[in-house]
């Protein structure tokens, strides 16, 4: 859920300029006033990442005591260290799981969506709008509400409990964001830069790597980053598909912690900042993205 | 995000039809012929997509009609016992309204706390790039660890949450009000973190909505004399229908699925006063092992989602771009 495909038509069409429609002289107090809310919104927004990093340098009995401190009073960054051979569950080899499974199934993705997306971006060709619509409604469609039968097909190939199968679950649910992202990019191209190419001898394959790639690689870092993100934190499919506590992902593992007689809070938190720093670092950099309606077709 | 404009007047391969290769005259190929050219480069994406969620799809409405034993063996088909099972269970209808109350309340509390922040991140003010990266963060993070955050917080005598509302006074004892042990302020508290989980991606979604209003028209309606709010309900409201449509849809099917925040909330109360129907799926599936009763469950949520997805498919109609 934390994930989501945004929506199609913010990403598609290129917003002709940014617009502010409040660029007229603002007096001085109501900047204020605006800084003041800013201010507030952002204090919001990071207060449960500012008590987990808080929490993650704390000790077991300064989390755990009865007079809890706001602040830590001493910084313990040996929990770092320390907290990756936690008897509760595998952490190096949940972080292994979440890392691998993450990586093969974006490179799945990519290696499938970009001749997809390109294909229907470019040419027509008989079932495309079926191809596209097929996409557009397995978006919507979430591993959660699949998990049963997930499960058993799971079972039935003997790849429960591999990573192969989150790997397979993740791609094929990722896919179609993927697909329609870069579609609307490679659309977004202009085919006299194609012709061009052709007409200068260039194969097909030659003119997506060497001509429309570097056009579209915006559109291509943006799907690459949202499959990762939302593979990194799958948790539903894991939950039920990985039974063994070394392949499960961090998302799986870590709620192992949640009413045991005396969680490790400190190593939960720990743990959580490692793994939520290079997402949320991933998503800020295409933030531009996320607002300008995806700027598809930047290169116009 | 009636920003077409632009792809309009750009058209593209697909929009006009294949580029023609070179200067020689091409007839027009037979159509089998297309569609066997396009196959290595959609072939695999199709077969992921059948094989990983059309065909479990199917798997999940063969089996609701067996009998699977706790063991995983199917013992033979049972016509429609599963979906007895599951009506007849007698918590199932108040699961099946606390589902209701979860979407709606979710969905509503975060469009409208978004059309507010969306309208703060629009307007220009020194540090607004910091708020809005800000507001990415629980968009990035596992919902899973920012559930587990709050959890802890409210966690009797410890939890950092628990004892703010006592520094403040509105608790009374550091004991705390057992707030993750009582099935409704845990499923109170779920929907709090499921809005704020929520709303980045809703005020990104109407941001980028608000990015098209026209400028021109809401000077004119400043000439006009409306004021702030006029001009809002007035003027950008409905310029907005679209970027809200998108949102609330995508919002009411995210928040149907989501089953993190609960299973991590209410997962450890005994019983099934905090159960939707999502979790439920998950109780069966994994706590009584009646894979059969978990897809019926499954193929009535489905058919809810499918419901969703044609209304978006209608509503937004995201087919008349490509």
């Amino acid at each position: 859920m934390a994930v989501t495909a945004p929506a199609f038509e913010t990403i598609a069409p290129p917003v002709k300029r940014r617009r502010r429609w409040t660029q007229d002289q603002v007096s001085l107090p109501r900047v204020l006033l605006r800084m003041l809310a800013g201010v507030v919104v952002l204090l919001v927004f990071i207060l449960p990442y500012t008590i987990m990093f808080f929490g993650s340098v704390k000790t077991k009995a300064q989390i755990r005591s009865v007079d809890p401190t706001y602040f830590p009073t001493e910084w313990h960054w040996e929990n770092y260290l320390t907290m990756w051979s936690t008897p509760e569950t595998p952490l190096v080899q949940n972080l292994i799981s979440t890392i691998v499974i993450s990586v093969f199934a974006t490179l799945l993705v990519l290696a499938v969506a970009m001749p997809a997306a390109y294909y229907t971006a470019r040419f027509r060709f008989p079932g495309r709008m079926v191809f596209l619509f097929l996409v557009i409604v397995t978006q919507m469609l979430q591993p959660a509400v699949l998990t049963s039968g997930l499960f058993r097909q799971f079972v039935g190939l003997g790849l429960v409990d591999t990573w192969a199968a989150m790997i397979l679950i993740n791609a094929a649910f990722n896919l179609s964001f993927a697909v329609w992202i870069m579609h609307s990019f490679f659309a977004g191209v202009p085919k006299e830069i194609d012709e061009a190419a052709q007409i200068d001898g260039a194969g097909r394959l030659t003119v997506l790597f060497r001509i429309q790639l570097p056009l579209v690689w915006p559109g291509i870092v943006t799907a690459i980053v949202f499959t990762f993100v939302a593979c990194w934190n799958e948790f539903a499919a894991s939950l039920v598909i990985l039974s063994t506590a070394g392949n499960q992902p961090l998302s799986v593992a870590l709620t192992k912690f949640v009413g045991q007689y005396e969680t490790s809070w400190h190593y939960v938190f720990g743990v959580s900042v490692v793994a939520i720093i290079p997402v949320v670092v991933l998503f800020m950099l295409i933030e531009k993205r996320l607002v300008g309606g995806l700027t598809a077709g930047s290169v116009k | 995000m009636s920003t077409t404009t632009e792809t309009a007047s750009t058209p593209t391969g697909a929009a006009t039809g294949r580029p023609r290769s070179g200067a020689a005259p091409e007839g027009r190929r037979p159509r089998g012929r297309d569609l066997l050219h396009a196959l290595p480069w959609i072939g695999p994406a199709l077969i992921l997509i059948f094989g990983v969620v059309l065909f479990p799809a199917v798997v999940m409405f063969v089996n609701s009609t067996r009998d699977i034993s706790i063991s995983g063996v199917d013992q033979g088909s049972v016509g429609f016992d599963n979906y007895l099972e599951v009506f007849s269970f007698p918590y199932f209808w108040p699961i099946f309204g606390r589902t209701i109350v979860w979407v709606v309340v979710v969905v509503a509390a975060t469009v409208v706390i978004s059309l507010g922040l969306a309208q703060l991140l629009n307007k220009a003010f020194p540090g607004r790039q910091l708020v809005r990266l800000a507001v990415i963060i629980p968009w990035a993070a596992s919902v899973v660890m920012t559930t587990m955050v709050v959890y802890y917080g409210l966690e009797p005598y410890f939890g950092i949450i628990n004892t703010f509302l006592v520094d403040i006074g509105l608790v009374d004892t550091p004991e705390g009000y057992g707030w993750t042990r009582n099935p409704d302020t845990a499923f109170a508290w779920s929907i709090v973190i499921a809005v704020f989980v929520s709303l980045p991606f809703t005020t990104y979604t109407i941001l980028a909505g608000l990015q098209t209003v026209p400028g021109e028209v809401l000077e004119a309606a400043k000439m006009d004399g409306a004021g702030p709010v006029r001009t809002y309900w007035g003027v950008v409201l409905p310029q907005l229908r679209s970027a809200l449509a998108v949102a609330v849809l995508i919002n009411i099917i995210n928040v149907f699925n989501s089953l993190p925040i609960l299973k991590v909330m209410t997962g450890s109360i005994p019983g099934y006063d905090a159960d939707t129907i999502m979790t439920m799926i998950f109780k069966y599936i994994q706590n009584q092992h009646k894979v059969d009763v978990a897809s019926a469950l499954s193929v009535v949520a489905f058919l809810i989602v499918i419901v969703i997805v044609a209304v978006y498919v209608r509503v937004v109609k995201p087919m008349k771009e490509v």
